[in-house]
C-alpha cells in the first residue's frame, strides 16, 4: 500500500520555502555530546533506512513519506537535537559493528543493528539509555508516523486512526462501505 | 500522518507577563476552569472589573497537537499531557479507595474540560430530591424548575450537540447542534436492544456537530480526552478568551495561598506566583477551584475567627466527596466493529435511571465507540516491527465492543477531603488528602448496571472478557459535594444562591456544591450553577 501525498500533505505545509538547514547540533548544557554535527540529509537518510526495516512489505512510497515527516518534525530544536543524537548512535553502532553507516547496509544488517542496540526492547525514553533514546527518536517516531496515517492506519483496518483528523464519516460506516 | 510539532518542543510561553494585581477589581475569581470562565465573561458582560487567578499556567492553543502526540506516545503519562506538576499537585489518599487525583484533573487555564471527555447531560427531575424521591441522601435546596433556565443557557454558551432523549427531564428547546449521527457499532447494538426492549437515544456532546460559535466542527481527531487539537470540543479557555476581550484579567500561575477575611467578609486573596507574591483585594469573590482546591482553600483560610476552616462553621467543608462509580464489559465479536475512529460517544440509555430507590442509585448506560486498543498506540508498545507487528496490529484490533456506565455514590461523612498536614505542596501548604470511600448501594448498582451490559453484549453475541464491577470500579473522575449546598447552615457550607453561609461576599461555583451527585456528567451542572451565580453576584453588586 502506497503512502500518498494525502499522508505526507500536512507535514508538507509545515516545509519552509527553500529547506533552509535546520540546527541540530547537539546542546551540551545537559551534558549530550555535541560535536556529532549531522546534517538534515544524514538525519533523513538513516530515518528512511529505518523506515524500509520499521515498516511492513506492504506500504511503498517510503522515502518520500518520511522524509517529509522528518523535516516537519526538525523544526522542533529539542526534538532535532534528539533525533539527531539517536540517529548518530544507530550511524556509530553500524560504523563500529558493520563498517559502513546504517543506511549503507542490507535490510536484514540493519535490523540486526537495531535488535543489537536494543531498540526492539528498551522502553521508549526522551532521555535515557542509548537504546531508549533510539527506541524513542528513531523506532517510535516512525512508527507514530505511519500508524497515525490513513494509509497506516487501512493496513490495520482502520481508515481514521487516532492523531489523524479523518472527520466524522468513517465512524459510522460498516466494513462493506 | 499530520505536520506534528514534536512533544518535546512545547513551549509553554503563553502564560502573563504581569501578574500584579487589579486595582479596583468588583469581582475576583479563583481558578479558570469551566465554572470561573462562565463567571467571568457573564460578569464581564454586566460591565463589572474581573480578575481570574489561576494556579496552574496557561497553555498555548498551538501546542495541541504536541500534547496529542503525549496522548498517544507511551513514554508520557496522563498527567504529563496538561504537565501536571508533581509538586504542585502533590496529595495524599487516606481512603479505602484509591482515588488518582492528578489523573483526574487538569489545572491551568481551561481546567479540567481540558482533558474532559465532553458529555453534558442535565440532572434528573428526581436527583434534586434524593430524600423525598428515594429515601436516601439529601434534597438540594434548589428543584430542576430552578436550573432549567440555566442549563437550556449553558448549553447555547458551551454548544451542545443532541437529539431527542424519551427519558431526560422536560425542556423548552432543542439543543443548539444536530446530534452526532450513531457509530456503526450503535447499529449493532441497536439489533440487541431492540430484542430486550432497551431504547438507545443520543448522548448530548460538548463537540461541535457544525461550525458553532466560531469554533471547528469535529474533525474526528480521535482523543478527545485528554486533549482535542481541533478545539471542537468546548473547554474553559473559551470564555477565558471572551471574557478577556470583554477586559477581564486573567493571571495564570497565580496560585492562592489564603484567603484573608474578617468575620463575615474575604479582604483579600493571597497569590503567588514565579516572580513573587500578591494580594489582590475585591468587593466579592467567587471560588471555582474545583471539587478538591475549593475546599483544600478554605481549609488552609483558618484563622481564629474560623478556627476549622473558612466558612466552615457548619464543619462540613471538604465532607461528601462523592465521584461517579463506572460500570463496565466488554470483550470481542466474531465480526468487525469499527472502533476507535473518534474518541466520543453517540449513544446511551437512561431507560433505568429513574428506578432508583433506597437500594439502587440512579445509573445510565453508554454504547462505545472507542472498545478495545488503539492499532497506534499498540504499535508503539511490543518488541516487533515490520510485517510482524503489523501482523500484531490486524489481530488485535477490530472485533472488540464495550459497554460503560456511571452509577450515582451517595454523600458520606467519612468520604471527604482534608488536609495533609504531613506533606507540603510546592509553596509549603499542607496537600489535599482524599479520603474516599463508597458505599454499599453505589456498589449494589453496578452489579445491576453490570447485568444489563451483560445481558445486551450476550444478545449479541459477544465474548465476553472483561468486567469493571463492584470490586474493580474506579471513578469517573467528577469531584464533587465537598462545599454542599443546603439552606440549613448548620448543614451546608452555601446557600441555595451558592454564597458561603458564613461570608457576605463569598461565592463558590462548582461542583463541590452538589448535595448528592445524580449519575450525570456534571459539567452541564457546574456551568447551569456557575450562570445563576452570575446573575445572583450581579445583583448583589
Amino acid at each position: 500500500m502506497k503512502l500518498t501525498r494525502r499522508d505526507a500533505a500536512a507535514a508538507l505545509a509545515a516545509l519552509g520555502a527553500g529547506g533552509a538547514a535546520v540546527a541540530v547540533g547537539h546542546n551540551s548544557e545537559d551534558g549530550r555530546r555535541s560535536d556529532d554535527d549531522l546534517d538534515e540529509a544524514a538525519i533523513r537518510e538513516t530515518m528512511v533506512a529505518a523506515a524500509e526495516v520499521l515498516y511492513p512489505d506492504a506500504v511503498t512510497g517510503i522515502d518520500d513519506f518520511v522524509t517529509t515527516f522528518v523535516d516537519s518534525r526538525l523544526t522542533g530544536e529539542t526534538h532535532a537535537a534528539g533525533v539527531a543524537d539517536a540517529v548518530a548512535a544507530v550511524n556509530d553502532r553500524a560504523e563500529s559493528w558493520y563498517d559502513d553507516r546504517f543506511a549503507a547496509l542490507d535490510a536484514d544488517t540493519r535490523d540486526s543493528v537495531l535488535r543489537e542496540m536494543a531498540a526492539d526492547t528498551a522502553e521508549p525514553r526522551r532521555e535515557g539509555s542509548t537504546a531508549e533514546e533510539v527506541r524513542y527518536y528513531v523506532v517510535n517516531e516512525l512508527l507514530l508516523a505511519l500508524y497515525s496515517s490513513p494509509t497506516g492506519g487501512e493496513l490495520v483496518g482502520i481508515e481514521n486512526p487516532q492523531g489523524y483528523a479523518g472527520g466524522v464519516d468513517s465512524y459510522q460506516r460498516g466494513p462493506q462501505a | 500522518m499530520s505536520g506534528r510539532p514534536p512533544a518535546e518542543d512545547i513551549a509553554n510561553s503563553a502564560g502573563a507577563t504581569d501578574r500584579t494585581p487589579v486595582d479596583d477589581a468588583d469581582v475576583c475569581i479563583v481558578g479558570a476552569g469551566p465554572a470561573g470562565a462562565l463567571v467571568a465573561d457573564r460578569l464581564a458582560d454586566a460591565g463589572h472589573e474581573v480578575v481570574v487567578l489561576e494556579a496552574g499556567p496557561r497553555f498555548d492553543f498551538d501546542d495541541r497537537l504536541a500534547r496529542q502526540e503525549k496522548a498517544i506516545r507511551p513514554t508520557y503519562s496522563r498527567p504529563d499531557v496538561w504537565d501536571s506538576d508533581p509538586e504542585r499537585d502533590a496529595h495524599s489518599n487516606s481512603g479505602e479507595w484509591f482515588y488518582p487525583l492528578n489523573h483526574a484533573r487538569a489545572r491551568g487555564v481551561g481546567g479540567s474540560t481540558l482533558h474532559w471527555q465532553g458529555m453534558v447531560m442535565r440532572l434528573h427531575e428526581a436527583d434534586f430530591n434524593s430524600a423525598s424521591e428515594r429515601g436516601v441522601g439529601t434534597d438540594w435546596p434548589i428543584d430542576y424548575s430552578d436550573l432549567r433556565p440555566y442549563y437550556l443557557a449553558a448549553e447555547r454558551a458551551i454548544g451542545v450537540a443532541g437529539g431527542d432523549n424519551p427519558f431526560a427531564p422536560p425542556r423548552e428547546e432543542p439543543r443548539p447542534m444536530p446530534a452526532f449521527e450513531p457509530s456503526y457499532s450503535d447499529s449493532l447494538f441497536a439489533e440487541a436492544c431492540d430484542e430486550l426492549e432497551i431504547a438507545m437515544h443520543p448522548v448530548p456532546n460538548a463537540r461541535n456537530s457544525e461550525v458553532y460559535d466560531g469554533r471547528s466542527g469535529c474533525v474526528g481527531y480521535g482523543t478527545c480526552q485528554p486533549v482535542c487539537p481541533s478545539g471542537a470540543k468546548y473547554d474553559g479557555t473559551v470564555h477565558i478568551e471572551s471574557a478577556e476581550e470583554k477586559g477581564v484579567t486573567v493571571i495564570d500561575r497565580a496560585a492562592v495561598q489564603r484567603l484573608e477575611h474578617d468575620a463575615d467578609r474575604i479582604t483579600a486573596a493571597t497569590y503567588a506566583t514565579p516572580e513573587g507574591e500578591h494580594r489582590q483585594e475585591a468587593d466579592t469573590f467567587v471560588i471555582a477551584a474545583g471539587g478538591v482546591e475549593t475546599p483544600r482553600l478554605l481549609l488552609l483560610s483558618e484563622s481564629e475567627q474560623y478556627p476549622e476552616g473558612l466558612a466552615n462553621s457548619s464543619g462540613r467543608v471538604g465532607q461528601f466527596f462523592m465521584d461517579h462509580l463506572f460500570a463496565g464489559m466488554g470483550g470481542t465479536l466474531d465480526e468487525p466493529t469499527r472502533q476507535n475512529h473518534v474518541g466520543f460517544l453517540t449513544s446511551e440509555t437512561h431507560q433505568f435511571y429513574d428506578d432508583a430507590d433506597d437500594e439502587f442509585a440512579p445509573f445510565k448506560l453508554e454504547f462505545f465507540n472507542y472498545a478495545g486498543p488503539s492499532p497506534v498506540e499498540m504499535a508503539l508498545t511490543g518488541d516487533d516491527w515490520g510485517d510482524d507487528l503489523l501482523k500484531r496490529l490486524q489481530d488485535g484490533y477490530g472485533t472488540h465492543i464495550a459497554m460503560g456506565g456511571l452509577v450515582e455514590q451517595l454523600p458520606r461523612e467519612d468520604s471527604y477531603i482534608g488536609l495533609d498536614e504531613s506533606t507540603t505542596d510546592n509553596h509549603g501548604n499542607p496537600v489535599p488528602d482524599v479520603h474516599w470511600n463508597v458505599g454499599d448501594r453505589a456498589l449494589r448498582t453496578i452489579e445491576r448496571a453490570n447485568e444489563i451490559q451483560r445481558s445486551v453484549l450476550e444478545e449479541l453475541g459477544v465474548e465476553i472478557e472483561w468486567t469493571a464491577g463492584p470490586d474493580s470500579t474506579g471513578p469517573a473522575y467528577h469531584h464533587m459535594g465537598t462545599t454542599r449546598m443546603s439552606d440549613d447552615p448548620a448543614d451546608g457550607v452555601v446557600d441555595a444562591d451558592c454564597r458561603t453561609h458564613d461570608l457576605d461576599n463569598c461565592w463558590i461555583a462548582s461542583s463541590s456544591v452538589f448535595p448528592t451527585s445524580g449519575a450525570m456528567n456534571p459539567t452541564l451542572t457546574i456551568a447551569a450553577l456557575a450562570l445563576r451565580v452570575a446573575d445572583t453576584v450581579d445583583e448583589a453588586l
